[in-house]
């Protein structure tokens, strides 16, 4: 666990239109929707990474963060439902010299797909992966998810949600991730730079992004996109290296951000080529 | 580095053959997850890859195996997985994510008795239909059924070779007998086996379009990392590779999915024939019950009872003019396959009622006795 992410490498103003599939605007996401915020932070970290723009691809899975890779003008695949991560394990081990970087939701990640988050985690595949976490299912309507706070409201669960939310960068931490980090899409300056840096950090690095719905999520709370923002800029605290045992996202009190986890471990590729490439 | 093709004279099980011949057709990535009677394919890739500069990975399950698989296809890697019944059922989504995006890959059904968990250690011939039909949507797909472990090795180098003429996933669907039975295997030269990749795209990478087809309807593909900015998604897409959710696009896509398989079944379908020039009744079979049948046809014919093979060697797409032309001069057909009545009823469809058309089936778990088939042949004809 480190310290504060280096938001000065870079001048991170570069216009991103090179780097967006503009015959297919407009996008699909909804006036107030914050995915499209998280998905220019990240465009702008990888410009700025300098990184071979044909080394890049972005994995989707499905869901409204899911149609981000049919909008980024990089090699792109937006998968099946949660299953970005495994796609994205065999484009990384299919030409290891790929950045690969698998761009989509909570309930894609963490619900359905959250078998294969755990173990890519666990296996140290070098990818970084951005979780848009809006609370909900937005695609579908605002049904409840594995992040939806407890006594949320969704379609379904009209009388407020009776389970308990994942806490996202524990359970990516407890799994093996060499980089985590929390952030709201309010927080572009450090988001951009925690996604550059993850990118270029070899090993699974998984950034949580918080992000509103207020089509979907907003209206059933009581919680306009603008009282959404105001949480996330009065509510919120960034405190790198925090214990990740203490990242539950409870707005009632504060909500931790920051980077959590910043480490190194050798990663499934290199393991793979020291131990398995061995002629016995 | 070691030898991928291992020319030579060998004793292998069926499943170490497929693997073997994956080698030598270039396969270089295996997404794997243990199942009876299917995982000595995985072992032998896992021991086998890492030394010719493939390789291999143990997902999570039989879902993020496929899904890896078609990772790697990306990366412009052959790519392959193996598995049985349960996790064949798992990896039906993909398959169709496979289809719609036409990714090349290899799929290995060793097939065990279901449903469900049914008899893991003991072969059936029940997922024929699933091959044909087990992803959602409506798509044309090339499945193998090879008879004996030699086959399975030439078959997987030829389904690979399919899969990347046709940019399709290709299933071998073999079961626990063949895949767990050990017989020689001769391995030709390297320089005799014949081995195709997809094509690469030519022209300006900016007006690339990734699914505009070539001559043969299929269009070249690049690989991930070349500067084609591909867009690959499962939604349905425009030759661009776009989404357009539009119903001209879902004819237009839907069109070139099934056309480039169905206007070229000459060169996909493939069929044997035994003692079939006389023949009066014909065994239309596949897999490990054709063995039966070819002692069913040696017995047969000692007795004076004119009796022939018509072998499925790929099954889907279904060799249906063949058995057409056949039902116009022979008494009659019997399917004999261990299920209870999936090939049968395509066979019956096609001869249409202009002669008798039986099944010889099996429930699963055991081989079919060749003395099952000459009782059916006596009893009906
Ligand atoms: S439904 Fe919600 S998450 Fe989806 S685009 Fe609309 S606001 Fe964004």
């Amino acid at each position: 666990m480190g310290g504060s992410p280096d938001i000065s490498k870079k001048q991170l103003d570069h216009p991103l239109d090179d780097l967006i599939r503009t015959d297919r605007l407009p996008h699909i996401w909804c006036a107030g929707c914050g995915i499209g915020t998280v998905f220019s932070s990240c465009l702008t970290a990888i410009k700025a990474s300098e990184l071979e723009l044909n080394n890049i691809s972005m994995v989707s899975g499905i869901g409204c963060s899911g149609r981000a890779a049919g909008y980024v003008k990089l090699d792109s695949f937006h998968t099946t439902h949660g299953r970005a991560i495994p796609f994205a394990t065999g484009l990384k081990l299919g030409n290891p010299d790929l950045n690969v970087i698998v761009f989509s939701g909570d309930g894609d990640l963490f619900a359905i797909g959250g078998n294969h988050m755990i173990h890519a985690a666990r296996r140290n595949m070098d990818i970084t992966v951005i979780c848009v976490n809006n609370l909900n299912y937005g695609m579908t309507g605002g049904q409840v998810a594995a992040t939806t706070p407890h006594m949320a409201k969704s379609t379904t669960t009209p009388s407020g949600n009776p389970e308990d939310p994942f806490n996202l960068p524990l359970l990516a931490y407890a799994s093996g991730a060499t980089y985590v980090a929390r952030w709201t899409m309010l927080h572009t300056r450090e988001l951009t730079s925690s996604i550059q840096e993850a990118i270029l950090k070899k090993g699974f690095s998984f950034i949580e992004v918080l992000s509103p719905c207020p089509v979907n999520y907003g209206r059933r709370n009581k919680e306009k996109a603008l009282d959404t923002l105001k949480l996330y800029q009065e509510k919120t605290i960034i405190r790198n290296g925090a214990i990740p045992a203490g990242l539950d996202i409870d707005f009632s009190k504060e909500v931790v951000l920051g980077k959590f986890v910043d480490v190194e471990r050798d990663t499934y590729i290199e393991r793979y080529e020291k131990i398995c490439r061995q002629e016995s | 580095m070691k030898k991928a093709i291992l020319t030579g004279e060998h004793f292998f099980t069926g499943d170490v053959a497929c693997a073997e011949g994956a080698l030598a057709a270039g396969c270089r990535f295996f997404g794997g997850y243990p199942i009876t009677p299917a995982t000595e394919i995985a072992e032998r890739m896992a021991s086998r890859l890492p030394h010719v500069g493939g390789s291999y990975i143990q997902m999570e399950d039989e879902i993020a195996a496929i899904a890896s698989v078609l990772g790697a296809s990306w990366a412009g890697v052959k790519s392959m997985t193996a598995t049985s019944g349960p996790g064949f059922s798992l990896m039906m989504e993909n398959l169709g994510l496979g289809i719609c995006t036409e990714t090349p890959c290899v799929i290995v059904n060793v097939q065990r008795g279901g449903p469900s968990t049914g008899l893991p250690t003991q072969g059936a011939q029940g997922d024929m239909m699933q091959s044909r039909w087990g992803s959602h949507g409506d798509y044309e797909i090339i499945v193998l059924a090879p008879y004996s472990p030699q086959e399975i090795f030439y078959q997987t180098i030829t389904a690979f070779n399919l899969s990347e003429t046709y940019r399709i996933p290709v299933l071998i669907m073999t079961d626990e007998i063949v895949g767990h039975m050990s017989e020689k295997v001769i391995i030709p030269d390297s320089r005799k086996v014949k081995t195709i990749s997809r094509t690469a795209p030519k022209g300006r990478k900016d007006r690339f379009r990734l699914f505009e087809p070539g001559p043969n309807g299929v269009a070249p593909m690049p690989a991930a990392g070349q500067g084609y900015n591909v867009h690959v998604t499962g939604l349905t897409h425009d030759e661009k590779g776009y989404p357009v959710m539009t119903v001209d696009t879902q004819v237009e896509m839907m069109d070139r999915l099934t056309g480039k398989i169905r206007n070229n079944l000459d060169d996909i379908i493939m069929t044997e024939s035994y003692m079939m020039d006389d023949a009066e009744i014909v065994l239309v079979s596949y897999g490990v019950s054709a063995r039966t049948c070819l002692a069913a046809v040696d017995q047969a014919r000692k007795s004076g009872i004119k009796a022939g093979m018509f072998r499925l060697i790929t099954v889907w797409p279904f060799p249906e003019e063949e058995i057409k032309k056949i039902a116009e001069r022979v008494k009659g057909f019997i399917t004999v396959e261990m299920n209870l009545g999936q090939i049968h009823r395509e066979v019956q469809r096609c001869v249409g009622g202009k002669v008798p058309a039986v099944l010889v089936g099996h429930h699963g778990g055991t081989i079919i006795p060749p003395e099952d088939v000459l009782k059916k042949m006596k009893e009906t004809f």
